[in-house]
Parts: structure tokens; sequence; C-alpha cells
């Protein structure tokens, strides 16, 4: 059962536990910002005093107990801070993506019914300002960056400075309140409501307790030991369950220091600078690194070159073995030793993991290869299974018992059942208390007795205890001969190669598999440079013929692979498409944070998609695009199919598996 | 003849009153008559802008401005005063920064470094201080990197700021030279051609840097500019010269429709 101990009255709130910080670790870091070139530091008595104030403040704007309050903006202090000013009054934080276009922004204001907007700059402010009208409850907003906010009409506008300022002039009986309201949270109150993004329909409001952030916090700091010490990155989505588990539940249960980069742009600096000592990042960023650094070594002279391979293959043998704790020769530690001195070490260092001591990965599958890169230079990168339904962690891999292809054993606290069609649930204390104002969709999420169905299908392996996701349940289907269609185990496989950023794979109720295909621009690119390729638009490079056979060979060696595993030896690619745009979130075809959309994309290419079952050679077609700001265009385009070999096999149908 | 009296923009900026005005300005190289008996005035706050055709004399104008042409006739005046014929990093201390048309960048430098050398003006410790890094220098660079790095921030290069001049694209170099022209925190900016070259993107962003320097310090602006559609939507007042003459000057809507200046934009039969 959800059994969970209640912590004492203290650390029943996050506003408590800022309290319990301050008192406990004063004069420990807790914030960090990097502005105007230097990094600068709040202790978590500063903090605490930067929160009331700002509480103060939304007080004196008459925020009431159970107001739902918006927060648009990139990983800032004063942000985070405001999160927890809003807790403070009794208020529930609802963090926005702010790449989000203003008519998405529409559908989550207007369902949470945010009365106040506390929104980072003019870019955000304006986009409020534009579906104003359709925001009944809507009336106030703060802003954080003054720039160009002057000749705004501030009748409803304030300033984040304005505000504590407001707050800090506050009178004993206004603090009165504030101490007032504070006390009363309770465990089961709302701590704060995340909308998720969403594979299919309308985003949902995800109600979370105060008990879900901090059993959860509290159990996973346990499970990585982290304390006070620890240094992390915020640079994740704020609107992200993740960067709240990470920035706020776990930081203010430790007691350790958020740093925030100083702009989006010098993410890669700032993290070198800070060298965490836990860290988190999507699949994505580490194949980014990766295929940056091969890039660069590509470049490098052949000395360095050279000794970079080196010294990377012999890592590659011993260097998780030796992270697991295994025996390994005295000549072969000798070794790596001296490859930490000379590569690994300074690739750290230039990568910002010199003190990770905690990583994980999660999201997606990680390639093997990318997965193993990372742990031969001795970094501890671990994978976990989340979700917002579950203040993220379900399932987690112990330091030693890491690999590529499982995501862990379930974490403290939570139990784990798989159904029999192979969906997986869990039920654990971090289990969400509601979807906001949908009644319906929480019933068919989690059952009376509290377990929540992942819609991921999976299975534990025996004699690891270890579970492994195939696919998501719904995509998991038949083909027209009944063998089992499992498309996210085949784009997973393609994505691998560094020259494919996505792929999508269909097949359902069909006779056989066919792809789209995205090159990896920054890959594809620097090897059409270096071999003399001159293209003029991606949309170029991605039909040209040399890209097309490698893209082939690729997709050639993943069927083979697919060949060997008998259940899915039916998902073999027979003929794809590598597409003429790249598939991106402002054209509806992955969400927010990058997960493929199928059926939308398989309705808006249908042309493409009948070209390639109808063995066309070539399909011309014309592609609507929504460019940054909203203006819509369109690209036209002739693409080429082509057929990879194909491995025959003989296909097991779904019944014969069961 | 000083005027104190400013006017109030259509968008709600109050426009103070002159700061500088060019009187009866000629300049000559030898034989050939560059700018012919010009006379305008910049007013406090004000996004000025001077355009004209090819050959007009709008750089030789700037340039008389910055104090590196001194006019064959004509005198300049400076917040009410007589200017003098100066050098042009005399000009420069009393505090007039520029921009150029053909980029002038140390491009083996570092874009900090570079934004740096716009606060030379502001700095004045002796040789022996500075190679020693002690005293008076040190805590003159420290001031200065403050007010280097509010610039850095507010034109949002913060993710090249270690970057080599040399390695950047031109849009961002156009950014780094208004940059070190900002960090001298200057009364009058002159810009020459802040646009060319670039796509409508990278015009967008520097339109609004420059609005944006306009509303926040309240420099005033002085601009050479060939976009016609930018100069119109930016400025405030506009000069317009053809053949080192001046022959229109004012709000963008009034130049707009004022015959000599089309009949010189659009050509007009001799």
């Amino acid at each position: 059962m959800t059994q969970s101990t209640e912590g004492a009255a203290e650390l029943r709130s996050v506003p408590a536990l800022l309290h319990r910080n301050a008192t406990r670790f004063g004069a420990r870091p807790a914030f960090r910002e990097k502005e105007f070139g230097i990094w600068q530091t709040w202790t978590w008595s500063e903090t605490e005093r930067e929160i009331e104030a700002f509480a103060l403040g939304l007080l004196d704007m008459g925020v009431a107990p159970g107001d739902f309050v918006a927060i648009i903006g990139r990983n800032r202090p004063s942000l985070y801070w405001s999160m927890v000013s809003i807790q403070s009054v009794g208020a529930v934080p609802v963090p926005l993506y702010q790449d989000a276009v203003a008519e998405e922004m529409a559908y989550v204001l207007d369902h949470c019914g945010a009365k106040l907007v506390i929104a980072e700059d003019q870019e955000q402010v304006d986009k409020v300002l534009e579906i104003e009208d359709r925001l009944p409850e809507f009336h106030r907003m703060i802003y954080l960056d003054p720039r160009g906010m002057r000749k705004y009409d501030h009748t409803t506008l304030s300033s984040f400075a304005e505000v504590q300022e407001t707050g800090r002039n506050a009178s004993a009986e206004q603090k009165a309140e504030l101490e007032k309201r504070r006390g009363g949270l309770g465990y089961d109150d709302t701590c704060v409501m995340l909308y998720t993004s969403g594979t299919t329909g309308k985003p949902k409001g995800v109600v979370l307790s105060n008990r879900n952030i901090i059993e959860t916090a509290k159990a996973s700091c346990e499970f990585d030991h982290l304390t006070e010490r620890e240094e992390i990155l915020a640079y994740l989505p704020m609107a992200w369950v993740g960067d709240f588990i990470f920035s706020v539940g776990q930081a203010y249960w430790a007691g350790f220091c958020v740093n925030c980069p100083e702009s989006p742009d010098t993410m890669m600096t700032d993290l070198r600078e800070i060298a965490p000592t836990y860290y988190f990042a999507p699949p994505r960023v580490f194949e980014t690194q990766l295929t940056q650094i091969m890039i660069r070594m590509e470049d490098a002279g052949p000395l360095k070159r050279k000794m970079f391979h080196y010294f990377m293959d012999h890592a590659r043998r011993v260097g998780p073995k030796i992270l697991d704790g295994e025996s390994v020769s005295l000549g072969d530690r000798l070794k790596y030793r001296l490859g930490e001195f000379l590569v690994y070490g300074p690739l750290k260092n230039a990568l910002g993991f010199s003190r990770v001591r905690v990583g994980y990965t999660a999201g997606e599958a990680i390639g093997p290869e990318i997965f193993d890169f990372y742990r031969a230079l001795g970094i501890n990168l671990k994978q976990l299974y989340g979700q917002t339904e579950a203040s993220v962690f379900i399932t987690q891999q112990p330091d030693g018992e890491v690999r590529s292809d499982t995501v862990g054993v379930p974490s403290p606290g939570v139990e784990i059942r798989i159904a029999e069609n192979g969906e997986v649930f869990y039920r654990s204390p971090g289990v969400f208390v509601e979807y906001f104002k949908n009644a319906e969709s929480t019933a068919g999420t989690k059952d009376a007795e509290g377990w929540v169905a992942t819609g991921d299908a999976g299975f534990i392996e025996e004699d690891t205890g270890h579970l492994r996701i195939i696919d998501r349940a719904k995509d998991v289907g038949k083909m027209a001969d009944g063998a089992l269609f499992a498309p996210k185990y085949v784009e997973n496989k393609l994505k691998f190669y560094p020259n494919i950023l996505e792929a999508v794979v269909f097949g359902a109720n069909r006779d056989r598999c066919v792809a789209f295909i995205n090159i990896d621009l920054a890959a594809v690119g620097n090897w059409a440079e270096r071999n003399n390729i001159a293209y003029a638009s991606y949309q170029e490079l991605a039909q040209n013929k040399q890209v097309l056979d490698t893209i082939q060979a690729h997709v050639e060696e993943v069927n083979a692979s697919v060949a060997q595993d008998d259940m899915l030896s039916g998902c073999q690619i027979h003929r794809f498409f590598v597409l003429h745009k790249e598939l991106d979130a402002d054209d509806g075809e992955l969400t927010r944070t990058r997960k493929v959309r199928r059926k939308i994309i398989e309705e808006k290419f249908a042309d493409l998609v009948e070209g390639l079952y109808a063995n066309e050679d070539s399909v011309y077609t014309e592609t609507e695009v929504t460019y940054e700001d909203g203006r819509k265009g369109k690209i036209k385009a002739t693409l080429y199919a082509r057929a990879p070999k194909v491995v025959p096999v003989e296909t097991k149908t779904l019944e014969a598996a069961e | 003849m000083k005027d104190t009296e400013g006017y109030i923009t259509p968008d709600g900026r109050q426009i103070g009153g002159v700061l500088m005005e060019m009187k009866n300005i000629t300049l000559r190289f030898g034989g050939v008559v560059a700018i012919n008996d010009i006379s305008f005035d910049v007013r406090e706050g004000e996004i000025r802008a001077i355009i004209g055709p090819n050959g007009a004399g709008k750089s030789s104008m700037l340039n008389i401005i910055s104090g590196f042409y001194t006019p064959s006739e004509g005198e300049v005046f400076y917040k009410g005063e007589k200017r003098p014929p100066m050098k042009p990093f005399e000009v420069a201390r009393m505090g007039v920064a520029r921009t150029f048309q053909n980029i002038a960048l140390f491009e083996g430098m570092t874009v900090l470094d570079n934004v740096m050398t716009g606060r030379l003006t502001h700095m004045n410790a002796g040789v022996l201080s500075q190679a020693l890094w002690w005293g008076k220098a040190r805590d003159e660079e420290m001031e200065n990197r403050e007010v280097v790095e509010k610039v850095i921030d507010f034109l949002e290069i913060q993710n090249i700021r270690k970057t080599p001049v040399g390695r950047l694209p031109y849009g961002l170099k156009k950014r780094v030279e208004l940059a070190r022209a900002l960090a001298a925190e200057p009364s009058i900016l002159l810009l020459d051609e802040p646009m060319a070259g670039m796509n409508v993107e990278e015009k967008e962003d520097m339109s609004r840097f420059i609005l944006d320097v306009n509303d926040e310090f309240g420099t005033t602006i002085a601009l050479i500019e060939h976009d016609m559609g930018v100069v119109m939507d930016i400025s405030d007042r506009v000069v317009v010269m053809d053949y080192g003459k001046k022959i229109g000057d004012g709000t963008p809507d009034e130049v707009r429709n004022n015959q000599d200046v089309i009949d010189a934009y659009l050509g007009v039969a001799h």
C-alpha cells in the first residue's frame, strides 16, 4: 500500500523545508545565477528572505489560498523563488513551457483559471497580452526583466522588484497572515500543478500534493545518497516534472545548490564552469554532445586523434567494469589511469562532467554505444523510468547494476505490476492526486486501489528484477499477418546512428513496415563539408544521393539486427523516405518534450506513406510549416524512396508469442 | 540660439532640447564639394536619420560630427557651445561614440576585449600601474568591466563573450560594434549603416536593439541607413541629402511626401 511515514510538522511543505534549510544550512549556497559574467550566489537564509518578501507582496495583491498562479520563463532563481512564495500564501504554482506559442498557452491558462501570471520578460508578457481576451479569470501580471516594458500600460502590470519592495514594507498584520497561511499547509495540500505535454489530445493538469513531492524527494535522495553538498545545473524546462523534482523537491529536501545558466545559449559554458555533481539530461543531449566530440576529433590533428581513439578503445573495454567495481587487471588499471590523465580527464573537464557523481538519463531509450561511451569515461550515468503522474520515479538503476537496455529496479516505495497485455502499472507515495477538472481521465488512469497505468508495455527480467520497456502500449500493434509491431523498438535502433535524428516507422495492420527518417543536420552537414558536397538547404542535403546511400546502409544494419529478434523480426523496414523537413513541435509533429506524434505525422504526410506502400520511386509533396513567430509557409519537395535489403524470416504471430 | 523646447513623439516619448547643431556646414575635397551649406540639429533623446542616394555625402556628414573631418566652412554646436576643431578622440571623450559602415573591430581579439576598448576614454591609470595590474588600474578595470557586462547582457551576446571576433558571422560583428560604442556610455551615438548587408531577421533584431538603447538609456541616436523601411519605422526625424545638399528635413511622413525627395530617389527627367 501507499503507506508512508509522515514527516515532522516542519517537513510537510516546501515552504516548511525552506525554513528548515535556512536554519540548518543558513550560510550554504542555495541558488546561483550567472549575471553580468559572474556567478551570483544566494545562501539559504538570503533565499528565505527573498521568498518571504515576494510572498508578502503577493499577499498584498490579494492572492488567495487555492488560486492558481502561472509561471512562464526559463530557469531563473527569481522564478524558482516565486513558486515557493506562491505556495507560502496557499496558492498553487503552475509552471508553463516558455517556448509554447500563445495559442497553446491560452488553453492551459484558461483551463486552470490562473488569476495571476508571472512572466520572465517582454516576450512572455506579449504572448499573454495577446490572448488576454480569452482568459476571463486573468487580471494581473508580474514580470521579471523590465527591459522594453517602460511603455506598457502598468495598471495591471508590476515588476518582480516592485512586488518584493511592497512585501518588504508589509505590515505586522500581513506578516502574521503569511505566518498563518504557511503554518496551515498540510501534507495533502496541492504542491504544484504540472501540465503534461500529452502525445495525444489536450494537455492534462497533473495535481501533485506535498506528500507526493516530499516523499519522492526523500526516497530518491536516500537512494543516491544526495546531500547538501551537491551542485546541479537547472536548464530543463521548469514546466517539466523532472525539473520540479530535481530543482525544488530534491534541492529543498537535501538542501543542495541549484545553478541557473546565464542564457540558454551559454548552457555548455556554464555547465563546464559549475561542473555539477548530480546531473540529468535526456538521451538527446548526450547524443548531441557525443556527435560534437566525434566531429571535433575528426577535425583534430592526427596525433590527438590517434591518442583519443587508442585510449577510448581501452576505456570502452575496462571503464564500465572499473565503475561497477568488477575486477580488472593491474596493467589495465594503470593504462586506464594514464588514459584518465591524457584523455578522459581533459575530455570530462571540457564537457563539464569532472565532478558528476550521479548522472541520469530518461525519457527515451539511449543508444548502447552512447551510454557506454560516457560510462567508459568513468561517468556514473544511469537510467531511470518515470512519469509526471508518478512525481518522476518509477524505476531507476542502483549503482553497480547499470545497463543500457533496462530502466532499473522499482524505486524505493514503488510497487510494479505487469498487466496481461504487457502494460506496466505502478503504485507509490508519489502517485498524483488527480487530473485537474478531469475526473474521467483520472479514473481511466488511476484505479480505486491506486494503481496507475503507464501506457508503456514492458516486462521484468526474471534473473535481475530489472524492468525493460518495449514500447508505448497503444503503439504496440499487429501487422496484417498477426506479427507483433513495435515501432519504437525499431526507431530507437535507427536513432542510435549519429546521422539519424528522428525516425517514424509505420506498419500497423499492413503487410510490411516502411519508415520516415530525419537526418541530423550537424552530423550529416559536417560530413558533407568534409567531402566537398555542396548543398543549399536541409531539403537538398536530405535528398542527396550519397546521403541516401549512407542512410540506406544504416537501415540495412538495423534490419539485420531486428531480424535476430524472433518476436519482432516482422518489423524490418522495406522502404523509406528521408524527409524534406525536420519534424518540429511547432508544426505539431513532436510534443514539446520532443516525442513523435505518430498519428499526426501519418495523417499529415499521408501522400508519402501511400507512396511508400505503392512502391513509388519518388513522390512530389507540399508541406505546411509554422515559423517561430507563428507565421505559416509551404515547402515543396520531391522525395526519393529507397528499398533497403530485408532479411527473410518466418514471422511469428502475436498469438503464438503469447 | 539655445532651444530648450522639445516635442512629444507620436509614441509618447518626450524629446528634449537641441543636443547638437550643424550650422551651414560645407566640406570640400579640393574642387569637389561633398557637403554644400547644410544645417540641421539633433535633439536630446531623439532618433535622427540621415538618408540619401549613394554619394550624397551622408558618411562625410557623420565624419564631421565624429570629428574625423573638419568642415571647410560652418560650425558645429554641441550642448549649446561652439565646438572648436578637434581630433576624433577628443570628440569621443565628449560623449560621441560611433560604429562604422565597414566594421572596424580587432579581429583577433575576443568580443569582451573589443567591447572593453570602448571604455578606453574612461580609463586613465598610468602605464606602470596597468603593466603591474595593481592599484588604480585594477579598480578601474573592474568598474569598466561591470559597465561592459551590462552592455553584453543588454545586447544578448553572452554566449560569444570569449569568442574571437574574426570567427563571428557578419550580423553578430555588427552587434559587437554597437556594443563597443555603447560601452562608452555616449550621450550621442552615431551609426553608419547599421543594417547594411543584413537579412530581414537580423535587421529586425538590430532595429529592436536601437529602439531599446534609445528607450532604456535615453541615448540620442543619429544614423545613416539605406533601408527606407527601417528608417521610416524607427526614426523620429529624417534629414534627406542629395549631391551634398539638404533636400528635406522632417518627420518620416513629411519626408515621404516631399516632392524633392521623391525625385531624388526615383529619378527625374533633367
